[in-house]
């Protein structure tokens, strides 16, 4: 995973609430066994407008997304932050995410940012014109005039973003509590082992 | 003394393996459901990594996204092709990866086969108070027998695979209580439906809801399964029933359920999950069954419901301006006019399946609307999906295969369908289908297509009309 700290561009200002996974990218580009080339089925219906924002000279390849409330609801389908990420986009700002998404995510080096409605709003009108900066290590957004919005994230989502970590490799070093619990699992509780 | 605990905190709590320094914990994962759309990936990822599944007997692997609906073998029993490549390639992916890596694997083609999350619970896979987790958002499904059940996406499959464990913080809880009794022609679907309008497609984020009353309770298996599948279009990652004896009933003697003794040691068990006294809540909304009607969604989100008694309404109705923008947005794209009666609107095909609602209950209750009825002229396709091969077979040998044919509908084969167009059954561009699937999201059954969400009973009643219709008017 690449890590990410400091991402500074241009933000599609594209705002939405409740933008669902099948928008991000439908059914029919989950027919894949790989994880690349996702990026020319995002958002599909929207970009089959010719002037729509993500294509647009402005914003083509923006590694900013502004969002509204509830982003990446509905499908587990992690097709929608590779789809994302093959756009070109790093960070996502928006006031809620679905969990699934927000984790997915991660995972794909994508930096999901909650900021209240209101910078939102603010964010959206600068980035019409201008560009923005986000800064995980401080956990702000700013702009080039006045603005300065922090961010909460959680401290381990914001390592493995910083330091571009592999989980699995993280929880292996687990393995003699995992099994530990599978000896006391199979002790107290041997018929949740599958019967058949 | 311990701390009242509710449901979803005594689960957790019992499969915590380590905490670290922050809130997030090192979960055991119970149970895996695999399927060929969401894990091809992860198999890949593990190859290259060198890596094993460290627990091949707590998971199984099923196809059913892709699948076609129509027959699977010629009459000589040999397997048919798939004509799409991409879809034959993740189905021959599964059967592959399946046995490399010593997963059990259910063939499409198998009797048992059908939707991840109508196999799970059916073939007792799917216990209470276990955690379970598949590639697939409507895992919060087996939430109905009391579960711990969420979706994940490809790296969280890889990860369980590899590990048998997630990395996760704690959900805050929310409890959805609905009192009272419903009405006549009233199903559980009509619940869930009437409880995301309330909440909200938003209102679980963050959250485990956990639905209780008279009126939960009071549902057999397959009604809670349909509430809890839609926990996720409330934004909750997973759902919670109680289980009880209701709950046991249904899983005694199913294959993978416990046996013998340890049936009885695992019953005891169960019992005590049940949320105790006194414990609380993060959050509480309480709902009065009897303000329950059949329902249905005249919208692009799950929130967008109204009884079918209702009209489309007016995006200026809305408080929030951006739910005005995104209610006008939906409004074009379904073809409708605010103030229109719901009881006007046109249908011109028909599904009765997905994990929502394909299970044997609901194949009865909308062959119950549909018995000596035939399906209306200005329905071009209605196809009667059952959810696995057993409730197929279930269904043929109660003769409502017949009742829906003799109807004019289609008998399928078991699969996901017409719930997300990643198959062949499509709906076509600006046309409507009443569905009973889970999402109207714009494009989902297809694109352009438009969704109206309703309970089998209610797709049964609107394939007799050939227009959204009040079930109850079918009943008397």
């Amino acid at each position: 995973m690449t890590p990410l700290d400091k991402v500074e561009g241009r933000a599609i200002p594209f705002g939405l609430k409740n933008v669902d996974t099948d928008v991000i990218i439908p059914a029919h580009w989950l027919k894949t066994t790989t994880r690349e080339g996702m990026g020319r089925g995002a958002f599909e219906s929207l970009r089959a407008d010719p002037d729509n924002l993500f294509d647009s000279a402005d914003f083509k390849g923006a590694p900013i997304l502004i969002a509204g409330d509830n982003f990446g609801c509905g499908s587990s389908r992690e097709h929608a932050a590779w789809a994302l990420g093959d756009l070109g986009i790093r960070v996502v700002i928006a006031p809620s995410y679905s969990d699934i998404f927000s984790g997915n995510a991660v995972k794909n080096g994508i930096l999901p940012v909650v900021l209240p409605q209101s910078a939102i709003d603010r964010l959206m009108e600068v980035a019409t014109t201008d560009p923005v900066f986000v800064d995980l290590e401080h956990q702000t957004v700013t702009t080039q005039y006045q603005d300065r919005f922090s961010f909460e994230i959680d401290p381990f989502r914001k390592m493995c973003l910083l330091e571009g970590l592999d989980e699995i490799s993280l929880t292996e070093k687990s393995d003699a509590a995992i099994g530990a619990y599978e000896a006391k699992l199979d002790a107290d509780r041997p018929w949740m082992r599958p019967a058949a | 003394m311990t701390r009242p605990r509710t449901l979803y905190e005594k689960i957790w709590d019992a499969h915590v393996v380590e905490q670290r320094p922050d809130a997030t914990c090192l979960i055991f994962i119970d149970r895996h459901l695999v399927h060929e759309v969401t894990s091809p990936q992860a198999f890949a990822g593990l190859r290259a990594s060198g890596r094993t599944v460290r627990r091949p007997d707590l998971t199984i692997a099923v196809p059913d996204h892709n699948v076609p609906t129509t027959p699977r073998l010629d009459a000589a029993g040999n397997k048919l092709p798939i004509a799409d490549p991409e879809s034959a390639a993740q189905l021959a992916a599964l059967e592959k990866n399946a046995p490399e890596f010593g997963i059990r694997y259910i063939d499409a083609t198998a009797p048992e086969q059908g939707i991840v999350h109508v196999v799970g619970p059916e073939q007792g896979f799917s216990l209470p108070g276990t955690t379970i987790v598949c590639g697939d958002s409507h895992t919060a499904c087996h939430g109905g027998i009391g579960a711990l059940a969420f979706g994940i996406g490809t790296s969280e499959v890889e990860h369980v695979l590899a590990t048998q464990t997630l990395l996760l913080q704690p959900s805050k809880t929310m409890e959805v209580r609905v009192e009272g009794e419903v009405g006549p022609g009233v199903s559980a679907k009509d619940i869930i439906l009437h409880i995301t309008g309330v909440i909200g497609a938003a209102g679980g984020t963050g959250h485990v809801i956990e639905y209780t009353g008279s009126a939960i309770r009071a549902l057999s298996v397959e009604g809670r399964l349909t509430v809890s599948n839609m926990a996720i279009e409330g934004g909750a990652r997973a759902g919670l029933i109680a289980p009880d004896e209701t709950t046991f009933a249904y899983l005694k003697g199913r294959p993978y359920a416990p046996k013998g003794a340890d049936w009885d040691a695992a019953v005891a068990y169960w019992k005590s999950l049940a949320t105790d006294p006194g414990a609380t809540y993060d959050k509480s909304v309480v709902i009065d069954a009897a303000d329950i009607a059949p329902s249905v969604t005249w919208g692009t989100s799950p929130e967008d419901v109204v009884p079918i008694t209702g009209v489309v309404p007016a995006p200026e109705s809305f408080a929030d301006p951006s739910k005005q923008a995104a209610a006008a947005k939906s409004l074009a794209y379904m073809g409708l006019e605010p103030g229109t009666r719901m009881q006007d609107v046109p249908v011109e095909n028909i599904f009765i399946g997905s994990c929502t609602n394909s299970r044997i209950e609901d194949l009865r209750a909308a062959a119950a609307v549909i018995k000596g009825r035939h399906k209306a002229d200005n329905v071009k396709w209605a196809i009667v999906v059952p959810g696995s091969g057993l409730v197929k077979a279930q269904a043929e040998a109660e003769g409502l295969d017949r009742i829906f044919t003799d109807a004019g509908l289609e008998w399928r084969e078991p699969g996901c369908s017409a719930c997300l167009a990643m198959n062949p059954d499509k709906v076509p561009a600006g046309e409507r289908c009443a569905s009973t699937s889970n999402r109207n999201f714009v494009g989902r059954q297809g694109p352009g297509a438009r969704t109206h969400l309703v309970s089998p009973a209610m797709a049964a009643a609107a394939a007799v009309t050939g227009k959204l219709t009040d079930v109850r008017e079918l009943m008397a």
